[in-house]
């Protein structure tokens, strides 16, 4: 059953703006429920710094069910937190003891900027769907949905990587600011359809190249697995190099066609 | 690509229309980091076969100077008469120069791009759950095999540092015929402990550079099945371990007086 | 003469649904055939703004742009995807008949507009039903990964208010996977140029010069800058207004500002007061709470609601015997059981609770209990159905759900009411359209499970298309106001002042606190049950904590760089304004229909009684200068294919 938490240190990184200097700001909330979600405790903590005439704490958060990929903090050194498979918002303090110290932080990589405290503009994902992260269909004229069967486990298995909430925490996560784990996801949802397959290749080219302008290189470390809220697993990774291989090839030939 | 890009706002649009640069087709596949990754995975490839070859031949030291020796000369003269003797050996080697060059430019070029990624660090301690020690030493790791590789070229190729390199002996098989004296460079070279210990150590490196590369090859090329996957680990752990025990046997052996 | 011709004849507003003559099912058709068409190459020449990039949102963008006309697209997210579409759970209805369990697109358009309670329009829902069999066809294609079958075609659910399977579903993500596949396609648009996309920029206003619809102002969150933009057409589809009751299955940032500040402009609002309460959600655990969490009603579909017959049980549920518990909804509702609608099972729940049989710590929800369907399925078909739901309670309640029942609990989820539109989903000012949850048009007092997503693709991909085109054709080579008029410059000038006064009025309390305070009254008084004592008594306590919410208001930090504190005062400033006018419209809507309430209005056995002589209409209010006294408009509502009836799901 739900008890209080006592005594919990927060370390908070505050950063007025993109060029200022940040710091870490410590707050301590002397009692909290359990049953409280960690960012209800940011807005506990929020309502008293306004309360206080202080500012409040800027941090992107929305649905708060774990769905949009909106949150996205650094608690204590793994992104979204210790819970497996949770996403900030749906981390709760009875993962927590009393007199813990919470560090915070925001999601650090140079193709996420920081926008003010907490939050950073992942705006870069978009890129990398602009870039092929579809199925060309345009509205109308799709044939029946039944027209084409999809054996379960295929339909199962792009479902999988489909689940990715574009959080970022795997940028974060990653050693070397890598974005594989969520621009596969993306790659092994589309290219395992049957309606994926016309733009295979061209999808799987244009998606990793985008990727690259903005993030640093896969290094199989696999840490992006373990902070995924999804737990997208990396052999996604290993699906979209080998289309990206094959693409290479397949799009010389019919370059050379051209 | 600082963290510090003031976040230029205005409409996003028209991102993917910019037209693709043609350039001949191995230059454009090395200028993305997977291609790179494909790059290192192939010379990583390449200088496994080597190391493990190189590990099996030099194990005819346990057979005696003779074998070895023997062997050396085989070496040296590979596919004569069609070639001269040397040149195929120096082809090999040049192949391995050329894979060394390679794994290294690509790994030197990643570095740099993965600094870029995140120039601001995060402040408070990173707590990895997957990521170990191997997988984030690599360079590390990478660094000393290099310093190890040029050492070890000097030491028993070149013979700049070591006064037994280049001494010929006479073999049984080849009668009167003098061939490299390859044993005696050896057990010279061991019997100086720092260099043993040097020797041993940067093998326990290669060995822990192998544990993850070994690994990540399979990922870095997409060999992907669900029936092998998790064969990997055990691959890239075995792999590692052959490669290590038998190096570092020599100098314990020659340390020890079982070789010498 | 009844109630809703006398109001009529005091309408102050000409609304003119525009339905198209001839039979119910040729309706759209022959709409199609009719409207006025902009050529291909003409279609660059004109921009359409559409606000939000939910399901509504995204796909009219997409679909604009494809077609060629210039999309300006705004969202107050940072990106396309995180529109709140993206939580919808259960699934979305097509009539494909893909059972064979006789389902057709006339039971759909059936089921609808009785599930509704009669206060819809006929013929939108019936052009709802017609797309909805597009909409799969398209989603498929799209790379959406519906459930399916071994044999590799489509699986199909069923949800409440229907007797027949055809709900597709991904999971227990359908909305996440619908609005990635339709954020995907807005996303090629905006890679190839046909949308220029403006995210985390909040509309602030609607700028109506001459009549028409000419654009917006925005304020950009990063940097707090104002812009105005102009455009031939504006479309709003920026969701539901749920958040009204703080507590609510919306995300935290949903809010009615877009739609509020078009009605302060001239837009009717209409059926306020139709707000839908869902019957399955976590039940609040403590007093910080920020939301609350939905679990899908499809698990309605192998779950079994009961609460323990006395109301002092201490046992743990496993340890109830049969015979004290109360399957009350399979008791009341033999026929549709455990899937009776959603304002129903709601009720239901609201009774037993204040009956006293709740049950958890705080005695606040009844069981929905998996044990049958663990013995008779099998722990692992479960798992597959709702394995993700199970884990998202056990993280949020603490507790297994494969080994307790689940505890649940009704909670404000979604809105029927909403801008008022015509056939063509344009509001009473020419040239502003609005799409999915934002306008009132489909579901009347009571929307259908997995209606909404339906919905709102089919505004976005099939109506919006059209219609636009339509008014557009003869506007062709006329130019625009550009944002240099007085009118843009002055809603400028307005929003700077809103938004300077609230970091200016040093008052002591946050708007959150406002906005929890102005959630509780709605709640109490507009929630599941209604009364005219309640509603006056929330019509006086609103405009009082009004008043203290502009005096004693405090907003920290600046106007200059993002400020979420200033952000949220903006939205609980409009909550307060739409607050009063759903408590005025409950108040005045005199009969029980749907998610409306009123307990002086209801049958022996305690279902809603509808009074079809006086209410058979939409009341759509226009503002009137002070949010206390709006103007009423009414629309008759005529039934033609669907005979008005008491519904009944016994
Ligand atoms: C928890 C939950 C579960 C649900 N499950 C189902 C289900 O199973 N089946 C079903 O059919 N329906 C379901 N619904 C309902 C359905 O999800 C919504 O009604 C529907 O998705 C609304 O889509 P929309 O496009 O109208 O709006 P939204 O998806 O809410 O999008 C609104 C957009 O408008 C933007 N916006 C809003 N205001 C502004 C502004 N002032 N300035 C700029 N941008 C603005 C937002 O950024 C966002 O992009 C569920 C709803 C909830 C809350
Ligand atoms: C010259 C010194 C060397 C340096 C600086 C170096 C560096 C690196 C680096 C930085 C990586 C990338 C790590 C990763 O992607 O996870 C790597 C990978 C690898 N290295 Fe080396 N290395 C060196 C020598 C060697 C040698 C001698 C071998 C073989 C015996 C080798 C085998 C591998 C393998 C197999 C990989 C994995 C490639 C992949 O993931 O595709 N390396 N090396
Ligand atoms: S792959 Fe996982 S961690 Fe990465 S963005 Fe998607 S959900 Fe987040
Ligand atoms: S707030 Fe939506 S995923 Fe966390």
């Amino acid at each position: 059953m739900s008890h209080n938490l006592k005594n919990i240190t927060l370390k908070i990184w505050r950063q007025d703006g993109p060029q200022a200097k940040g710091n870490f700001e410590t707050h301590v909330i002397d009692e909290i429920t359990d049953e409280a979600s960690f960012l209800e405790m940011l807005d506990i903590l929020n309502d008293k710094l306004v309360h206080d005439g202080k500012e409040a704490v800027v941090f992107d958060h929305d649905c708060r069910e774990g769905i949009c990929g909106t949150c996205s903090l650094m608690i204590d050194g793994q992104a979204h937190g210790p819970q497996r498979g949770t996403a900030t918002c749906q981390l709760h303090m009875r993962q927590f003891q009393d007199n813990a110290t919470i560090t915070i932080e925001p999601w650090r990589a140079s193709a996420f900027p920081l926008i003010k405290d907490l939050m950073v503009d992942r705006s870069a994902f978009d890129r990398v769907i602009e870039s092929g992260g579809y199925i060309t269909a345009e509205t109308g004229g799709a044939p029946d949905a039944n027209l084409i069967p999809i054996p379960k486990p295929i339909a199962d298995a792009a479902m999988d990587s489909a689940e990715c909430i574009g959080c970022g925490a795997c940028v974060a996560a990653c050693p070397n600011g890598a974005a594989n784990l969520f621009t596969a996801a993306k790659v092994a949802h589309l290219n395992r359809l049957p309606q994926g397959q016309a733009e295979r290749y061209s999808r799987v080219e244009n998606m990793v190249e985008t990727m690259d302008e903005h993030f640093g290189s896969c290094t199989n470390h696999g840490e992006c697995e373990a902070a995924c809220p999804k737990e997208i697993s990396i052999d996604v990774i290993a699906l979209m190099h080998k289309d990206y291989r094959k693409a290479k090839f397949a799009n010389r030939k019919d370059l050379a066609r051209k | 690509m600082a963290q510090v890009v003031t976040s230029q706002r205005g409409p996003v649009t028209g991102t993917a229309t910019r037209s693709k640069k043609r350039r001949p087709f191995l230059i454009d596949l090395y200028s993305t980091a997977v291609g790179k990754k494909y790059v290192m995975g192939a010379t990583g490839i390449m200088m496994m076969g080597f190391v493990v070859f190189h590990m099996i031949g030099n194990l005819k030291m346990y057979l005696g100077a003779v074998h070895l020796n023997e062997y050396a000369h085989f070496l040296e003269n590979l596919l004569v008469p069609i070639a001269p003797e040397g040149v195929v050996l120096w082809i090999l080697r040049g192949g391995l120069i050329t894979a060394l060059a390679l794994h290294l430019h690509a790994a030197f070029s990643l570095t740099q791009l993965n600094r870029k990624a995140r120039p601001v660090k995060y402040q408070s301690a990173r707590d990895y759950q997957i990521a170990n020690f191997a997988s984030r030493t690599m360079r590390l790791s990478g660094l000393v095999v290099l310093a190890f590789i040029i050492w070890h070229l000097l030491d028993l190729t070149f013979g700049v540092v070591n006064t037994a390199t280049g001494a010929m002996t006479t073999v049984g098989a080849h009668g009167e015929e003098p061939v490299k004296n390859v044993y005696d460079a050896v057990v010279f070279s061991f019997q100086r402990t720092p260099v043993a210990l040097f020797y041993v150590f940067a093998n326990v490196l290669l060995g822990v550079h192998l544990f993850h590369g070994a690994w990540s090859i399979f990922q870095s090329f997409g060999w992907n099945n669900p029936r092998f996957n998790k064969w990997r680990r055990g691959f890239a752990t075995g792999f590692a371990a052959i490669v290590v025990i038998g190096n570092v046997s020599f100098p314990i052996a020659v340390m020890a007086g079982i070789v010498g | 003469m009844s109630l809703t011709d006398q109001l009529l004849a005091q309408n102050t507003v000409k609304l003119d649904s525009k339905i198209p003559a001839g039979p119910m099912a040729d309706k759209w058709n022959s709409y199609k055939d009719n409207m006025k068409l902009v050529n291909p190459n003409n279609k660059r020449k004109f921009k359409v703004i559409v606000v939000g990039t939910g399901l509504a949102g995204a796909s009219a963008a997409a679909t604009l742009a494809e077609l060629g006309y210039q999309v300006d697209a705004f969202t107050f997210h940072d990106s396309a995807r995180r529109a709140h579409s993206i939580a919808a759970q259960g699934g979305i209805n097509g009539a494909k008949n893909y059972k064979g369990d006789g389902d057709s697109i006339h039971r759909l358009f059936y089921d609808t507009v009785k599930g509704g309670d009669f206060r819809a329009r006929e013929a939108n829902v019936h052009r709802l039903a017609e797309n909805s069999v597009d909409i799969i066809d398209q989603m498929v294609a799209q790379g959406v990964p519906f459930a399916r079958e071994y044999g590799g075609l489509l699986d199909n659910r069923s949800f409440g208010g229907a007797q027949v399977s055809r709900t597709f579903y991904a999971r227990g993500q359908t909305g996440q996977q619908l609005l990635l596949g339709a954020y995907q396609q807005f996303s090629r648009q905006v890679g190839l140029g046909g949308i220029r996309l403006f995210n985390r920029t909040e509309l602030i206003d609607v700028v109506v010069i001459d009549g028409h619809a000419s654009g917006i102002v925005v304020r950009d969150l990063v940097t707090g800058e104002l812009q105005s933009h102009a455009a031939h057409a504006v479309v709003l589809a920026t969701g539901g207004y749920g958040n009204a009751f703080f507590l609510s299955t919306n995300a935290m940032a949903c809010n009615v500002t877009a739609a509020w500040r078009a009605h302060r402009k001239g837009a009717l609002f209409a059926n306020p007061c139709y707000t839908q309460i869902h019957p399955t959600c976590i039940p609040q655990s403590d007093d910080s709470q920020s939301k609350l969490t939905l679990m899908s009603e499809s698990l309605r579909n192998d779950g079994r609601v009961w609460v323990p017959t006395n109301p002092n049980e201490t046992r743990p549920a496993h340890e109830v015997p049969e015979n004290e518990r109360d399957y009350y909804l399979e008791r009341l509702y033999p026929s549709f059981g455990n899937l009776a609608p959603r304002d129903i099972s709601s009720r239901a729940a609201k009774r037993a609770v204040d009956k006293g049989l709740g049950v958890g710590p705080k005695k606040n929800g009844v069981y929905l209990d998996f044990a049958d369907a663990i013995n008779r399925l099998g722990r692992e078909v479960v798992e597959e159905r709702y394995g993700n739901l199970f884990e998202m309670y056990e993280r949020i309640a603490g507790e297994n759900p494969y080994e307790q029942p689940m505890r649940i609990y009704p909670a404000s989820h979604y809105t029927m009411g909403g801008l008022w539109v015509d056939y063509e989903l344009m509001t009473n000012i020419p040239g502003l359209y609005a799409a999915g949850e934002a306008n009132f048009s489909d579901h009347g007092a009571n929307r259908l499970g997995a209606s909404a997503l339906m919905q709102g693709l089919s505004d976005g991909y099939f109506v919006l298309p059209y219609t636009i085109g339509n008014y557009l054709a003869p506007m062709l080579n006329k130019a625009i106001p550009g944002t240099d008029h007085p009118a843009f410059k002055a809603a400028e000038e307005e929003a700077r002042i809103r938004f300077n006064g609230y970091l200016a009025s040093g008052g002591t309390k946050s708007p959150d606190y406002f906005h929890r305070e102005l959630g509780k009254i709605i709640w109490d008084y507009c929630g599941m049950e209604r009364t005219e004592e309640g509603l006056k008594k929330a019509l006086s306590d609103l405009p009082a904590l009004y008043d203290e919410f502009k005096t004693d208001l405090r907003v920290t930090g600046n106007g200059e760089s993002m400020n979420q504190t200033l952000e949220k005062a903006g939205r609980v400033d409009d909550f307060f304004q739409l607050g009063m006018l759903m408590c005025k419209d409950a108040l005045d809507r005199q009969e029980s229909c749907g998610g409306h309430f009123r307990a002086e209005y209801q049958t022996e056995e305690g279902e809603a009684l509808r009074d079809d002589e006086n209410y058979c209409h939409v009341s759509a209010w226009q503002w009137g200068g002070d949010p206390m006294k709006p103007n009423l408009n009414v629309e008759k509502l005529e039934f033609e294919e669907v005979h008005l009836a008491t519904r009944s799901y016994k």
